[in-house]
């Protein structure tokens, strides 16, 4: 029992991780429907962000790791990643909006490989030790918990946690409450009724991916934090299976997403904690085909009838 | 289907039998790389059939590949040392028809979707495939299998390819292969003239998978050693890269990129070596995939129709 409960713990913040990457796939597509194949890496480049600006957040402050240095390390790399994903979106994907989706679907496929090889190429192949911006620990369960008091619980297992229920908690409160979220869910039912009503369709998607790589970037040090081993691949892994939590939750649905992220966190570890770690890749991937093909909307998300 | 073009096959067989004596004398390394020409000329023309004639667009390539690889393999493996030509060629074949039977196995409940979901979800199979062979022990698992004997040969090689562009060359052409045209330029209109679009896109993928795996057949047997990871996204990716570049659904260009990927890094291996250049730019040539990828960029962003696309608009206009 509570071998099983520190699974789902371990699933838990994993899946957190995932929440983060898909709601920006997620984002994206309820707008521009399509699949930006590029946003793996860009969670990768939030990961090497944090690599290169935390010791220097860290010298700044002492050279003690404390909440502040995270804090402010996880802030600039969030603001770093949503100026790179404008840009891709700017250089990449804007001057082919009006093209064939399959171009725009190899374009993003381009940009990601470029990513990754370029990664490769800049920060080197081998994987990179990230510096300790705040110091981890396993957490003292009081014994008055009876069995359940061996429970491991790491310091940056809560503040994955935390961190991820915050961001999920202002996004919904942008989504919701702003009038630029109201622009965008407005994109996303219809854009031409949008466009006519005033709405900046290239000011719009611009934020879109603003957000959604922000999002991604705080995933890759809240990652990094939890697992400081990170190589210029890591968002191949990460963002498929982001993609595919965002399938399972219903794609273009943001409450989807999260709900798909943890689904995916949790199966993950109860794979590579009852079955094998080499089972892990190809049941998630059945799991995406099997949604496809039986589920195509997704857990949350409305079937939509194709119009001729 | 007519196979017209059987007379062009027929010489293009005898010059291949003529040249063989010749090639087999040459500088290994040069060898080596025209074999690895041959095998991607096969690998893809066979993915054009399915992402440039037809239109969809499968990310899952090498997988079919893996399967055709590893069963010839296996096949030889378990004949002995003694495996001769015939028992080589009947692995490629029965390798060829097992990567067929999965692709028809993936095909029906993944063409079914579209776009950027059958690419995601081809690239799934992809997955899954490398993942049942690093959990099969028969296979070698993680280890790989290595072991076999080097039967692949120029002959066989070009021989396969050959036969791969007049399949596909005549597949298309023929009066049922319109149907994949049809499928690639309008789905709805192609349904509606009472053409059954998904049999066209289970029948491309089929064949293309069929090609794949004599491919996986022919490359086990010229590198004699087969890693789950050598097929995984990044395979794929190298055989997809060569069929955009070449101009989806244009035969010649697509073999063109072919021949062009295949040499590509081998020019870059040697630009890397070059030591009057500067550090950065040997560095740059090191890695070929940041070639391939500012060219996918590049071409979408400037010239979608392909780099080596050749009289492609003119000849669709009169179909």
């Amino acid at each position: 029992m509570v071998e099983f409960l520190q699974q789902l713990l371990n699933g838990l913040s994993q899946g957190g991780i995932y929440a983060l990457i898909a709601l920006g796939y997620t984002m994206v597509y309820g707008i521009l429907r399509f699949i930006n194949f590029a946003h793996g890496d860009v969670f990768m480049l939030g990961s090497f962000a944090g690599f290169y600006v935390g010791p220097l957040v860290l010298r700044f402050f002492g050279g003690t790791p404390s909440f502040l240095v995270a804090g402010l390390t996880l802030l600039l790399s969030m603001v770093g990643c949503a100026l790179i994903g404008m840009l891709i979106e700017h250089l990449c994907y804007r001057p082919l909006r009006h093209q064939p989706r399959i171009n725009v679907l190899i374009t993003a496929i381009g940009v990601s490989l470029l990513l990754e090889n370029g990664g490769q190429f800049l920060f080197g192949a081998d994987p990179k030790s990230f510096p300790d911006l705040i110091t981890d620990r396993a957490i003292e369960l009081p014994a008055a918990l009876g069995p359940f008091s061996a429970l491991t619980i790491t310091l940056s297992q809560i503040i994955v946690l935390t961190v991820t229920v915050l961001l999920l908690v202002v996004l919904h409160l942008v989504v919701r409450h702003t009038r630029t979220g109201l622009a965008m869910r407005a994109l996303s039912l219809n854009p031409l009724a949008a466009q006519l009503a005033g709405v900046d369709l290239n000011r719009i998607i611009a934020i879109t991916f603003g957000v959604g790589s922000a999002l991604a970037g705080a995933a890759g040090i809240l990652i990094s934090i939890q697992q400081p081993s990170i190589d210029p691949l890591m968002g191949i892994n990460a963002g498929l299976k982001a993609f595919i939590a965002a399938v399972l939750g219903g794609i273009g649905n943001l409450p989807g997403a999260v709900l798909g992220g943890f689904v995916i966190g949790l199966l993950e570890a109860l794979i590579v904690g009852y079955g094998s770690p080499t089972y892990r890749d190809p049941i998630v991937f059945a799991v995406l085909i099997g949604i496809l093909l039986f589920r195509p909307a997704g857990l949350l998300g409305k079937t939509v009838l194709e119009k001729v | 289907m007519k196979f017209s073009a059987n007379p062009v096959f027929l010489v293009t067989l005898g010059a291949l039998a003529a040249l063989t004596p010749f090639i087999s004398g040459i500088n290994p390394y040069y060898y080596d790389i025209l074999i690895g020409i041959g095998i991607n000329l096969i690998l893809a023309v066979s993915l054009n059939l399915v992402n440039g004639y037809t239109g969809q667009f499968s990310l899952g390539h090498a997988g079919f590949m893996a399967v055709g690889g590893y069963a010839s393999a296996w096949i030889t493996l378990q004949s002995g040392p003694t495996a001769g030509t015939g028992i080589f060629l009947l692995s490629l074949l029965v390798g060829g028809l097992l990567a067929a039977l999965t692709g028809f196995a993936v095909g029906i409940p993944s063409l079914r979707l579209r776009g950027d979901y059958l690419a995601i979800v081809t690239l799934g199979f992809n997955e899954i495939i490398k993942g049942a062979i690093q959990n099969a022990e028969a296979l070698g698992a993680q280890r790989g299998l290595g072991g076999m004997l080097k039967h692949t040969g120029f002959f066989t090689t070009f021989a396969c390819a050959a036969l791969t562009i007049l399949v596909v060359h005549n597949l298309v052409h023929s009066t049922y292969g319109r149907g994949f045209l049809a499928t690639h330029d309008d789905e709805i209109a192609a349904e509606a003239s009472g053409l059954n679009t998904t049999r066209y896109k289970i029948t491309a993928f089929v064949v293309a998978a069929l090609f794949a795996g004599v491919a996986g057949g022919l490359y086990a047997h010229f590198k004699l050693y087969l890693h789950p990871e050598g097929f995984g996204f990044m395979r794929s990716m190298d055989i997809v890269v060569m069929v955009i570049l070449g101009g989806m659904g244009s035969m010649i260009g697509v073999c063109l990129a072919a021949v062009f990927l295949t040499v590509l890094p081998e020019v870059l291996r040697y630009v890397a070596h070059l030591e009057f250049l500067p550090m950065w730019l040997r560095h740059v040539a090191e890695n070929r995939m940041i070639f391939y990828s500012l060219i996918l960029i590049l071409l979408m962003l400037l010239h979608p129709q392909g780099l080596f696309n050749i009289k492609r608009k003119a000849a669709r206009g009169v179909a």
